[in-house]
């Protein structure tokens, strides 16, 4: 192309500049602010690189913490899948009343968001040592849930509560997927001898997939970052990272303020992670798609 | 078969979602002793830290949804008029807040921006409150963005800009007067959505050490019984006129657009 | 000896009654249409022979099978459907193999079906392809493939042209209607496009408010509809007011003019009645053979290449007439007087 019009290389420049504020914006307040976790997690003290923060986290105590929350990110992402799954799909195909949908978006997305220190509290209301559901067992039936194992402020008990934010979310990004699924694909594959698990298995399932692992990596990466909801509940002494970040943060309970960069930078790692494998499993997984 | 299958499903998730409600409803009315009442409510309403702390989240929440807005709505507009070879690169950004943890995100600003820093903005409360806000809107950009920019796809805007452009309107004239009416619907269901956000925010607040709604829950919680249900039945009291209010400007948008 | 047989077939849903004691016997090979406005129940039939509704009463028999309580998947039927109900996430290949896989045909003999299938509808080399690769027509080719590929007893089509731009229609309508006699196979045909159900069926049945109008070949429907409905919705009509002369010999006049219609009429002498014509029965000049001429007034011309349709005002009517294309001759022009030839055993006679 020896005469390229010169307006649009002139122009483009200028175009780039609409986009300064926003650029400004988050450069300062999202990439310089992460960045500098991730710089320092590789710095001493003095200011040298090192691998030396990511030693000295590797402590039982650490590893422990990064495990019991990524065990607990799963779970609540697993489980909030499949509820919101189930109750979605409950709606969508299970022949409920249409009424009932209207309000159970709207339900969901005040769920999803109620999330923090209220919830902890709505729960220690309910399945705490004087909880409304606590204590019904205990008098209407003699069912004791502490003596039985059952501890609101254990892991178990984080997986209850989370799930209720978890769930919703995951009712409110299916849902619209569950009815982009046509008629057409389900009775085309009952005509040709298929049963409805063949269709769900061969046809549904696969279709949903992106959505399913999407959404999964977006509830992962909502449990593994919440601090509120666990703190509220169970207070500086639960071992799971982002607690313990908080604690470190607020009086550098590591002792080494390095250390703190390093454990964020594994936070970081972690959730990045998860979403690096959701995308990469969702571009082999739509092939089909334009 | 599939239909009871469907309500046994539906009817133990609306179970558990009802319980931890009822649940702090009812402890909520537990104060004086053998009866029901309001006095949990009655305690927390002549707290004057709560009313403090109520209005500073409101504060910031209002200052929140006017970054917000500042920046999303010419930003998304831009990006859509001119700019569409920049639309992954803006959407990975916005998206960005799902991924890094908030905690990890103000962990940054303390570093960066301490009293000894090229901008020690937590030097004082209002460089303080200035950041939190920043912190918010990172929080709300996700939900912000695709509000706006779904807003966006509906409307004309390259049209309309050429409208306006040929009556001799200016870029605040068009962004101002042309697109923000335009799309003051998905404009108002992110600004909502946002103030239920900051609302019951409490990381940033808490590390950045501001006296906001969140942390003041928190430390009621720690030290009181019965206030703190009464404080959740608020809070999501809260979350459901956001969520209630966003809904009826998406109906009322409905509407007008139906009879216009 | 019919294949595929209905009796008595009745749908209600709620307080509406779709379909209303329908019976209908195919022969095995044979091409029906079910042709009828929206609404007139034809869809439902095809559904309730698919499987996707039960009848509320009423029997399905296919091959001597009664077929009424079976579900879908065990009733060995091919259908198409309107549009997009290829499989997205499957190529072409996968999508034609659906049926034999889900019925556990071994690789090797699934793998010759789907060439075949694929040699059939003329798209061998598309076999990789996902549906969204494809036009609106290969996609219902590659669905009439998956359809076929099982050996269905019976084809069922659910109006499976109506999304395309009309060039490819008319072309897949042609090759579903070879691929269907070759085969051989009882095919159902659901459209609301009489020109479509016409030039494709062995035999139409016309479908309004949920009952059969009439079940004929092609042209026994049109030339001799059996209700006023039939005649209106499947080609044109021009109605003329005529004055009985001898109803006993059927004869009518018309402008002064006498037409013998081709059945005596139980009217008496001097009564009014309406008689049918189609646009083909009315002939423009004098040089065809018939038994009145009248003068009439061309009011619009629509050339439509081989064929010409005039409208003119005739004997205090609008009618419509269609007259072949002559390049030595052009068409007349509005405001034109011209001779219309016409005769009285071209009328078509209308009960109900």
């Amino acid at each position: 192309m020896p005469s390229a019009p010169k307006g649009p290389r002139l122009r483009l420049p200028v175009e780039w500049l609409g986009l300064l504020p926003f650029a400004a914006f988050a450069v300062l307040f999202l990439i310089l602010p992460t960045m500098r976790i991730v710089i320092g997690a590789f710095q001493s003290p003095d200011g040298g690189f090192t691998f030396q923060n990511f030693i000295d986290l590797n402590t039982a105590s650490n590893r422990n913490a990064y495990w019991t929350s990524i065990r607990l990110s799963f779970m609540t992402a697993l489980l909030g899948c499949a509820v919101g799954f189930g109750m979605a799909a409950a709606v969508v195909f299970g022949g409920l009343p249409k009424a009932i949908r209207g309000p159970l978006m709207t339900f969901s997305g005040v769920a999803s968001n109620f999330a923090g220190v209220p919830l902890a509290f709505a729960f220690i209301a309910t399945l705490g040592p004087v909880g409304l559901i606590t204590v019904w067992l205990r008098s209407e039936f003699g069912i004791n849930l502490r003596a039985m194992g059952f501890n609101l402020l254990s892991y178990w008990g984080l997986v209850i509560t989370y799930l209720f934010f978890q769930i919703p979310l995951m009712i409110l990004i299916i849902t619209p997927a569950l009815d982009g699924l046509k008629r057409e694909w389900r009775e085309a594959a009952a005509v040709l001898g298929a049963t409805g698990l063949q269709y769900w298995r061969m046809v549904a399932l696969p279709i949903l997939f992106p959505s399913l692992l999407g959404t999964f990596a977006l509830l992962f990466a909502n449990a593994f970052g919440a601090v509120a909801t666990a703190f509220a509940l169970t207070g500086p002494q639960l071992n799971i990272v982002p607690i313990k970040l908080f604690a470190q943060i607020r009086g550098d309970v590591l002792g080494n303020p390095n250390l703190g960069y390093a454990l964020a930078f594994g936070m970081i790692v972690i959730t990045a992670a998860a979403n690096f494998l959701y995308i990469w499993l969702r571009v082999r997984s739509e092939r089909w798609l334009k | 078969m599939t239909r009871f299958l469907a309500w046994g499903i539906f009817l133990l998730g609306c179970l558990y979602f009802l319980l931890p409600l009822v649940g702090m409803g009812e402890f909520s009315l537990r104060m004086r002793r053998g009866e029901y009442s309001l006095d949990a409510y009655r305690v927390v309403f002549a707290d004057p830290r709560f009313w403090d702390t109520f209005g500073y989240s409101l504060m910031l929440a209002a200052a929140t949804i006017i970054v917000g807005i500042v920046l999303v709505v010419p930003t998304a507009y831009w990006v859509r008029l001119r700019l569409p070879q920049a639309r992954p690169f803006v959407e990975f950004i916005t998206l960005l807040p799902l991924v890094i943890p908030a905690i990890v995100v103000v962990f940054g600003y303390i570093r960066l921006y301490n009293t000894s820093s090229f901008l020690p903005l937590t030097g004082s409360a209002l460089g303080t409150d200035f950041l939190l806000t920043m912190g918010y809107a990172t929080l709300a950009l996700p939900y912000m963005y695709r509000s706006v920019d779904t807003g966006l796809r509906t409307i004309d805007v390259a049209t309309l800009t050429e409208a306006a452009q040929s009556l001799g309107a200016g870029w605040f004239t068009i962004l101002g007067k042309i697109i923000l009416p335009n799309v003051m619907v998905a404009v108002l269901s992110g600004a909502f959505l946002t103030l239920a956000i900051v609302m019951g925010e409490f990381t940033m607040a808490a590390l950045l050490n501001r006296p906001a709604f969140g942390p003041y829950m928190q430390l009621l919680g720690a030290n009181r019984a019965y206030e703190p249900p009464a404080l959740a039945v608020i809070a999501f009291a809260i979350t459901w006129g956001c969520m209630g209010l966003m809904q009826l400007v998406t109906r009322f948008a409905k509407h007008e657009r139906a009879k216009g | 000896m019919s294949y595929l047989r209905l009796t008595h077939l009745e749908k209600t849903f709620g307080q509406n009654r779709v379909v209303k004691d329908f019976t209908l016997s195919v022969d095995k090979g044979e091409f029906i249409s079910l042709l009828g406005p929206s609404g007139c129940g034809k869809t439902t039939v095809l559904r309730m022979v698919a499987g996707f509704e039960t009848p509320t009463s009423g029997e399905i028999t296919i091959d001597g099978q009664d077929v009424t309580g079976l579900k879908p998947n065990g009733r060995n039927i091919g259908m198409m459907f309107q549009a997009y109900a290829l499989f997205p996430n499957l190529t072409v290949a996968e999508n034609v193999a659906f049926g034999l896989k889900v019925k556990g045909v071994p690789r090797p003999e699934r793998e010759a079906r789907v060439a075949e299938m694929l040699t059939l509808i003329g798209l061998s080399d598309l076999g990789g392809r996902f549906p969204f690769q494809l036009s609106g027509g290969q996609q219902q080719r590659v669905a009439l493939a998956r359809a076929l590929a099982p050996r269905p007893r019976v084809l069922l089509l659910d109006e499976p042209l109506s999304a395309l731009d009309a060039k490819v229609r008319v072309s897949l309508r042609n090759e579903i209607r070879a691929i269907q006699q070759e085969l051989g196979i009882t095919t159902i045909f659901v459209t609301h496009d009489q020109e479509e159900a016409m030039s494709i069926s062995d035999r139409i049945v016309v479908m309004n408010g949920g009952i059969a109008d009439q079940v004929g070949a092609p042209f026994e429907i049109y030339n001799r509809p059996a209700t006023r409905f039939v005649a209106n919705f499947v080609g044109t009509l021009n109605t003329l007011d005529v004055t009985v002369q001898d109803p006993a010999a059927g004869r009518v006049s018309l402008e002064g003019q006498t037409l013998t219609l081709p059945e005596p009429l139980d009217l008496a002498r001097g009564e009014q009645l309406s008689i049918a014509l189609r646009p083909e029965a009315l002939h423009l000049g004098r040089d065809h053979p018939g038994e009145a001429v009248l003068s009439a007034t061309i009011t619009e011309v629509h050339f439509m290449g081989s064929v010409i349709r005039l409208s003119a005002q005739m004997a205090g009517a609008k009618v419509s007439l269609d007259t072949f294309n002559r390049p030595d001759q052009p068409p007349p022009k509005p405001g034109q007087a011209v001779e219309i030839t016409l005769s009285g055993r071209d009328a078509i006679h209308l009960q109900g």
